[in-house]
């Protein structure tokens, strides 16, 4: 028998009760189960963090976590970061700066950055090259993502 | 072919634009292969091989069938005589016997797949898959090339070698190893295969790189007309050579959809991925020039042995044959001989890796010249500008052959873009100095390479006009994250004089483009651009002649502005003249084609040989042997930029894949052929931490390729050829060594050796 269990999930802010198996990984049920597919799982051992995601705030690895530790959980994913059809002044700096290619582990980055900035708005490069050294990217050589980042820290900083 | 170019009109080729590929990639809508999904699907799993070597006795799965939720578990013996996956590119000298089978009766790595599971869920294919028991009778392992046969053996050359070293004043020879590294893009592999019964027609999502190729060889092994399958191209998490060549996979999971009637499934993970994927670059070289007193080579000779793994994939011989073709890189080589055997090991079989066999032979030949300047005794700057090709000497012919094509160096200025990035770095090594006095180990290197790229023999492009304006490009390429989309937008849009951004680019897609040859090899740029710029071409002479129609005037005295012809003060747009070549439109001339599009092909005859400089600052931590690259150079020469923001990006990017081989990539292996690298934590790729603080970039755009109207060359491999030959030279300067570094990658613990 399976070992199923519902679940109360709120996901960029909208709710899902969601029957999930015990051992189903919150990446899988985020993806498969719920449709969102932005979360990508590229080692699914919580190395190269293209899957993470912010649960109650807090950047995690969707791959290492089960769907039913997310039980109450207010999840972001990168789905939920545009305004509708405008794009968030991390993902403009993405484009802007170059910070993507293939795109395959970009959500990852925009997560974690934007989990990072929010707690952390004064952050300098050398910190935010530190930060993102925990996410692996095989295309842009980091550059382009630390120069996005970093930019965004100085507008925040600026605006605020 | 017509290269008669018109001035064009947009603007928008050489222009920074914004990637037409970020907005849906950012927002997290991409289109990866795991992200389809199918009505009715179910998943398979591959069983693959514990055994690096073994002859397989018995395949018990009994247990795996039985469990519920469980559709199929197939052996070799379910499949019947299927042939070994073809090469793609056959030189046609390639050994019997070397090809990968699909589900053999004889494993020669671990890694390779034995069965396949089909199940309701993922999770549970995953639980049959370890159900499935395999006997298997243990064979010998080969895991060093130098202990086995070779399987092939070929040979490049041209000159009088043996007397150059006769009479040489100087000679240096050097052994050197290139490590086991691979592409390993961040997206591992996956499949969707979906079998419609009812018209006999098989889709599959995912194979994304070469889908027309992979198209054919599917239907030729499922014995289906070619037509009756479909491939459709996505978005796809990096290629870099590897990932959308033909695996075993790519048959498995459309064979299981059509046999169970089912949308099949298959997602690797990347502990498969790790054994499964094309490995490369292993070579060990024994290379040696001769020179004269005045440090001028009179003759190059290198001997090298390719540890191939376990079989020839789909690229055949092709990796050490462009090591040994590409070896003289952009210098003058009175004689030459090269020599290299093939060995098939028990590990992982090789394909490419972006910049294949350069990477490989740049070394080589770039460290044994700064070992040769500093025996000789002269500047490492010094013994190139002696020997590199001056652009009074180019077009060169060189009496090699590259990828079935003959070599002719088309067109550059190689000693200026070395004297570009030496004074570029200049203050470099001051920079080094003092790091040095301060009691730092800092080295400052360089290397100088050649590219070769828009490898033909052709690419077809269509450039359709809507009525509501829009303009569709299907092109034979895929985009592999290049931002192939956005390049071929712009030179659509720059020949009709429209915004690209009303110009939409379908890649990919067997059905709407059956003759495309993908993207690889730095080619889709070069023969899918000028593809797309021949078509549009062709669109905008149709879109003159229906104009003055409409407008009741002279096809010549129309001014073609801002996606309009225009006479006088009436002006009709691309879209109207579409909309008038529509069936019943007063317009369309009787006996036409209706519709405004063209389908248009671009051959090539050569390939176009890009080059470039790296330069490296290089500080070692005495104590643990860590490589800091506080700085980093690409110069690179590329005919013309369509996009220069995407031919940086390139570049950047390339840099640290290569300063992975060169000081962390390594797949390794025990003595039973055991992969010893088959985790992130075992294989370790660059992080942000490791990579250059600041990689600057050259883009030059002084020598366009004669070879195709828009004058490019290709910028995907620019930005890694050189890496480990810059980066060994930098090391080795910063040790101090008097002899070559002997491997790449240079390991701190090899470091720490070095300085005692």
């Amino acid at each position: 028998m399976k070992d199923q269990h519902l679940i109360n999930v709120t996901v960029n802010g909208a709710e899902h009760e969601v029957l999930v198996e015990s051992r189903r990984t919150l990446a899988d049920v985020l993806r498969h189960d719920l449709g969102y597919t932005g979360t990508h799982l590229g080692c699914e051992h919580g190395i190269c963090g293209a899957c993470t995601i912010l649960v109650d705030g807090t950047p995690a690895r969707a791959c290492l976590m089960f769907g039913v530790q997310a039980d109450g959980a207010e999840v972001r994913t990168v789905e939920g970061l545009a305004d509708g059809d405008r794009l968030s002044d991390l993902q403009e700096a993405f484009s802007r700066r170059h910070g993507l290619q293939c795109g395959f582990c970009t959500p990852g980055f925009l997560m974690l950055a934007e989990a990072y900035l929010a707690e952390n708005p004064a952050a300098d490069k050398e910190e935010i090259r530190d930060v993102v050294s925990s996410n692996l990217c095989r295309c842009t050589g980091y550059q382009g993502i630390v120069e996005a980042i970093t930019d965004v820290a100085a507008a925040r900083r600026e605006a605020s | 072919m017509s290269t008669a170019t018109p001035e064009r009109t947009g603007g928008v080729v050489g222009a920074r634009v914004r990637r037409h590929e970020d907005d849906r990639l950012l927002k997290g809508l991409g289109r990866f292969a795991d992200d389809v999904n199918r009505l009715g699907q179910v998943h398979a799993r591959i069983v693959r091989s514990t055994l690096a070597h073994g002859e397989i006795l018995r395949i018990d799965t009994a247990e795996a069938r039985a469990l519920p939720g469980v559709l199929a578990v197939i052996t070799g013996a379910d499949l019947g005589d299927i042939p070994p996956i073809p090469i793609r590119l056959p030189r046609g000298d390639e050994p019997d016997g070397c090809l990968q089978r699909i589900l053999p009766d004889e494993v020669r790595y671990v890694g390779e797949p034995v069965a396949a599971v089909v199940a309701a869920d993922p999770y549970l294919a995953e639980d049959a898959a370890e159900l499935v028991t395999v006997e298997y009778r243990e064979l010998p392992v080969v895991l060093d090339a130098a202990d086995g046969p070779a399987s092939a053996r070929m040979q490049a050359g041209f000159g009088e070698v043996d007397a150059a070293f006769s009479a040489a004043a100087h000679v240096v020879e050097l052994d050197l190893d290139v490590g086991r590294h691979a592409a390993v893009p961040m997206e591992p592999r996956g499949l969707v295969a979906e079998y419609d019964a009812a018209n006999g027609r098989l889709q599959v999502w995912g194979a994304t790189k070469v889908p027309v190729f992979n198209r054919n060889v599917l239907a030729r092994m499922l014995g289906m007309p070619a037509e009756q399958v479909r491939l459709h191209a996505m978005d796809a998490g990096g290629g870099f050579g590897a990932r959308g060549e033909f695996y075993p996979e790519d048959l498995l999971i459309p064979w299981l959809a059509r046999r169970l009637r089912r949308p099949v499934k298959w997602t690797e993970d990347r502990a498969e991925n790790l054994v499964a994927l094309n490995h490369s670059r292993q070579q060990r070289h024994r290379i040696a020039a001769a020179f004269d007193a005045d440090a001028r080579l009179l003759a190059l000779r290198d001997g090298i042995t390719h540890d191939n793994g376990a079989y020839l994939r789909t690229h055949g011989l092709l990796v050490p044959e462009l090591t040994i073709g590409m070896l003289p890189g952009p210098y003058r080589v009175p004689a030459y001989q090269a020599s290299v055997e093939v060995v098939l090991t028990n590990k992982t079989p090789c394909g490419t890796y972006r910049a294949p066999g350069r990477y490989e032979g740049t070394f080589a030949r770039e460290h044994l010249l700064d070992v040769a300047a500093d025996r000789i005794g002269i500047d490492r700057a010094e013994i190139r500008r002696r020997n590199l090709l001056r652009p009074e000497e180019i077009p060169h012919v060189r009496p090699l052959r590259a990828l079935g094509t003959d070599m002719v160096l088309d067109a550059g200025d190689y000693p200026a873009l070395l004297e570009t990035a030496l004074a570029r770095t200049s203050g470099w090594r001051d920079e080094v100095a003092r790091l040095r006095n301060s009691g730092r180990k800092a080295g400052y290197g360089f290397a100088v390479f050649l590219e070769k790229s828009g490898l033909g023999p052709h690419e077809t492009a269509d450039v359709i006009v809507e009525p509501s304006g829009r303009i569709r490009v299907h092109s034979g390429g895929t985009s592999l994250g290049q931002g192939i989309e956005t390049v071929l937008a712009q030179i659509a849009a720059d020949r009709l004089g429209v915004d690209h951004e009303d110009v939409q680019v379908v890649n990919g897609d067997t059905d709407l483009q059956p003759f495309g040859l993908g993207s690889w090899a730095s080619r889709s740029t070069v023969l899918a651009g000028n593809a797309v710029d021949l078509a549009a071409t062709a669109v905008l002479a149709r879109a003159r002649s229906l104009a003055a129609r409409m407008l009741g005037a002279p096809e010549d005295l129309l001014e073609h502005a801002a996606g309009a012809f225009a006479f006088g003060d009436r002006s009709v747009a691309l879209g109207e003249i579409a909309a008038a070549c529509a069936p019943g439109s007063p317009y369309l001339e009787p006996g036409t084609e209706p519709g405004l599009a063209a389908r248009r092909v671009f051959e090539v005859d050569h390939m176009t040989y890009p080059y470039g400089v790296h330069v490296a600052l290089v500080d070692i931590d005495p104590g643990t042997g860590h490589v800091t690259v506080p700085r980093y150079l690409v110069a690179y020469e590329i005919g013309k930029a369509i996009n220069p923001t995407l031919v940086e990006g390139q570049l950047v990017g390339g840099v640290a894949q290569g300063l992975g081989g060169a000081l962390y990539e390594n797949f390794h292996y025990d003595d039973q052929g055991q992969p010893q690298a088959a985790t992130f934590m075992d294989y370790l790729m660059p992080t942000a931490a490791e990579v250059p603080g600041l990689v600057d970039t050259i883009v030059a755009e002084d020598a366009p390729s004669p070879d195709n109207p828009l004058g490019t060359k290709g910028a995907g491999e620019g930005g890694i050829t050189a890496a480990g030959a810059a980066l060994a030279n930098a090391v080795r300067d910063a040790l101090g060594l008097g002899e070559a570094v002997g491997r790449l990658p240079l390991s701190p613990q090899w470091i720490c050796t070095e300085l005692g």
